[in-house]
């Protein structure tokens, strides 16, 4: 099957005061027509810069996409003209933002911020559009949609407003979806509506999405594949069952750790990843995850590990780790009941306590984070 | 306690009359607050008072304002008494023997359009110099923003005293009656606060999400900056318009005044109280009743913003 996107070797930077932040560094991954892909990974690490960087919506200056290509349907999107990306834009790719409350315009109704797209792109009359715009609210399931339509963002709640950008993103029949964190700043209850509501219309449409989290409890039931990324890179691709079930990465690992499950025991203990994400302006030299990874040898500070293929896996299954792949030290390791080196865990938590206190309330304020 | 039981009709009943109610954007929102706000109402009104004297002038105006009764000059107003005062004249006479009455009536005109039509010319110069600046940013900005500095670094009095005094005998000054070079000289003086007001604004705005997401739609430059910027910029820059219409008035006055603004024998406020100001140890009048004009209306310009700014603005009220 031709994949409707297939990006390869992506770098995006940004170059700042402090020096050149090397936010995507080299990320590949395709997707096929009415695919669903989730993107994982903490904050920080690239999972946002890579989304708007297929949309080359990167702020320039300070940000720039530095090399590799996004084939969008046999176009290379990063060497089209500026009209050339802006008739994609909304068309062909659409975005769902994480902040509903923020991403529509306080002064416009939501009626005339959907007709916007309509009228750009499918050249509609100020009618039609109208028209259109009540069939999307009926579709995202927005009660009394024709009177709603000319309510102003104020005048609906959180979950509301996401619905009305679900619609946005819908309405000029995207062959790709983009959604980055869209349920972060939802409660619980709505956030499940959100994405199944997401997950339906996608399926309807036969929509290809990405959806990018930093919760895996999320990505769950929605996607087929899932890619987990560490500091700029994909430290893991799998299907979504695949990755749960057997997942090979280090950092994937501590993320399942992270994570409380229902079926076990109350006092069971979540355990945190020690340590901080990499710095992107100096990124380790060698694997991404050595500072922080229990199960470090020597041979992690020295290389870097490729995204290689897994033994024991599903064939598409790939990870960045030397322990897990061919002939490495992991290969029988079951992450659930082999928490690692202790040794090297108390040397993480010393190098943690040793950094200035500024730098550990960053780390303070990251374990706060609500967990799924 | 009796419970309150609703049948599923009353429920659906109540459901529709929430959805029934009617809609109101921001500025519906803005203006119910500013009508419920007494003084900016009152200022309104005096405004409004105000225009249609200026409008209506020939027709209530009792005298021409330029005729000169030097038979009866110096009048006092009627209300004074006294054996220096004549039925004909209410408020008095002039060391000409013009009608003091006519000339305020006629003055106003001349302070509406200097209020306004500078703040016109100011709103349009600053604001998209502001919005330019701030929506391309790099060496746009810093070209317009040191521009912007260099003419705010002016005293805006010298000036205004330096363009009225060098420009006001050529032929420039002669067009309109002067009013053209007023006009252009307060424009000149005023736009720079509103173009960094502006450009604040737009600093902030083109930051937030719905910019980007305007941008993830596809919609070209000049249309975010149109529609999504321009629009939710406006709040601060009505309000800071409402505030240099009276500024503007004062300025005109001030030259007028001192001699450099409107030439005489057109009748504006400033140039009443100037002749006025000979006068003034023989009778206080002829300078009072201008100044007391220009007081009122720049009182209720001033009422109009702040309901303005409390109406655009709620969280700013204390």
């Amino acid at each position: 099957m031709p994949e409707l996107l297939e990006v390869k070797d992506l770098k995006t930077q940004f170059f700042t005061r402090d020096g050149v932040v090397h936010a995507v560094d080299g990320v590949s991954f395709e997707l096929a027509a009415g695919e669903t892909l989730g993107i994982v990974g903490e904050s920080g690490c690239g999972k946002s810069v890579t989304a708007l960087s297929l949309m080359r919506l990167i702020p320039q200056p300070p940000g720039k996409i530095v090399e590799g290509s996004i084939m969008f349907d046999g176009q290379d999107v990063l060497k089209m003209d500026d009209d050339d990306v802006r008739a994609i834009r909304g068309n062909n790719i659409a975005m769902i933002f994480q902040d509903p409350m923020t991403s529509l315009n306080p002064v416009l109704t939501i009626s005339r911020q959907i007709s916007e797209a309509l009228e750009l792109h499918l050249k509609m009359d100020k009618a039609e559009a109208k028209k259109r715009t009540i069939e999307l609210l009926e579709l995202v399931n927005i009660p009394s949609a024709k009177k709603r339509a000319d309510d102003y963002p104020h005048q609906f709640s959180g979950g509301m407003r996401q619905r009305v950008m679900i619609a946005m993103a819908l309405s000029c029949n995207p062959k790709l979806i983009l959604a980055d964190e869209p349920t972060t700043a939802l409660d619980v209850t709505i956030q499940a509506q959100i994405l199944d509501l997401l997950k339906n219309l996608a399926r309807e449409f036969r929509t290809a999405f990405i959806l990018i989290t930093h919760d895996l409890g999320v990505v769950a039931g929605m996607t087929q594949r899932i890619h987990v990324m560490y500091g700029g890179q994909i430290v893991e691709k799998a299907d979504t069952g695949e990755l749960f079930a057997n997942p090979k990465m280090p950092y994937t690992w501590g993320l399942l750790r992270s994570i409380p499950r229902l079926d076990e025991s109350r006092k069971a203990k979540l355990l945190p990843i020690e340590g901080l994400p990499p710095d992107l302006i100096a990124p380790p030299p060698g694997c991404r995850f050595e500072p922080r990874c229990q199960y470090r040898r020597e041979i992690c500070a020295q290389q870097v590990p490729e995204l290689k293929h897994i033994p024991n896996a599903k064939p598409d299954h790939e990870a960045r780790c030397f322990g897990t792949q061919e002939g490495g030290w992991l290969a029988n390791t079951d992450w659930r009941q082999d928490v690692g080196n202790a040794k090297e865990l108390e040397a993480i938590k010393l190098e943690v306590a040793d950094l200035p206190p500024e730098m550990k309330r960053i780390e303070a304020a990251g374990e706060t984070r609500p967990s799924p | 306690m009796a419970t309150i039981t609703t049948s599923p009709t009353q429920q659906r009943a109540i459901e529709m009359n929430v959805l029934a109610r009617k809609q109101r954007s921001l500025w519906q929102d803005a203006l119910w607050r500013l009508r419920r706000n007494k003084a900016a109402m009152l200022g309104l009104a005096i405004i409004a008072l105000a225009a249609l004297m200026a409008i209506f002038a020939p027709w209530i105006a009792p005298y021409d304002p330029t005729v000169n009764d030097t038979a009866h000059n110096n009048m006092d107003p009627v209300f004074v008494g006294g054996q220096f005062t004549n039925p004909k004249f209410f408020l008095g006479s002039d060391e000409l023997g013009r009608d003091i009455l006519s000339r305020l009536i006629w003055s106003s005109r001349i302070s509406i359009v200097v209020g306004l039509v500078p703040t016109s010319l100011v709103f349009v110069i600053g604001a998209s110099l502001g919005m330019l600046a701030a929506f391309y940013g790099g060496w746009i900005d810093n070209l317009l923003m040191r521009f912007t500095d260099i003419i705010y670094a002016f005293p805006d009095l010298l000036f205004l005293v330096i363009i009225m005094a060098t420009l006001r005998n050529s032929p420039v000054g002669d067009i309109m009656g002067g009013l053209l070079l007023m006009f252009v000289a307060l424009a000149i003086v005023s736009w720079v606060g509103l173009a960094r007001l502006v450009r604040g604004q737009v600093l902030s705005l083109k930051e937030k999400e719905f910019v980007e997401a305007a941008r993830a739609i596809g919609v070209p430059t000049r249309r975010i900056m149109a529609r999504h910027l321009f629009p939710n910029a406006l709040a601060p820059v009505i309000v800071a318009l409402a505030f240099s219409i009276p500024g503007a008035m004062l300025a005109e006055a001030t030259l007028s005044f001192i001699g450099i603004g409107i030439k005489p024998p057109t009748a504006t406020w400033g140039v009443m109280i100037n002749e006025g100001f000979v006068v003034f140890s023989q009778s206080p009048w002829p300078t009072l009743l201008p100044a007391f004009c220009i007081s009122i209306v720049m009182l209720a310009f001033t009422f109009v913003g702040d309901g303005l700014r409390d109406a655009l603005d709620p969280r700013m009220k204390n």
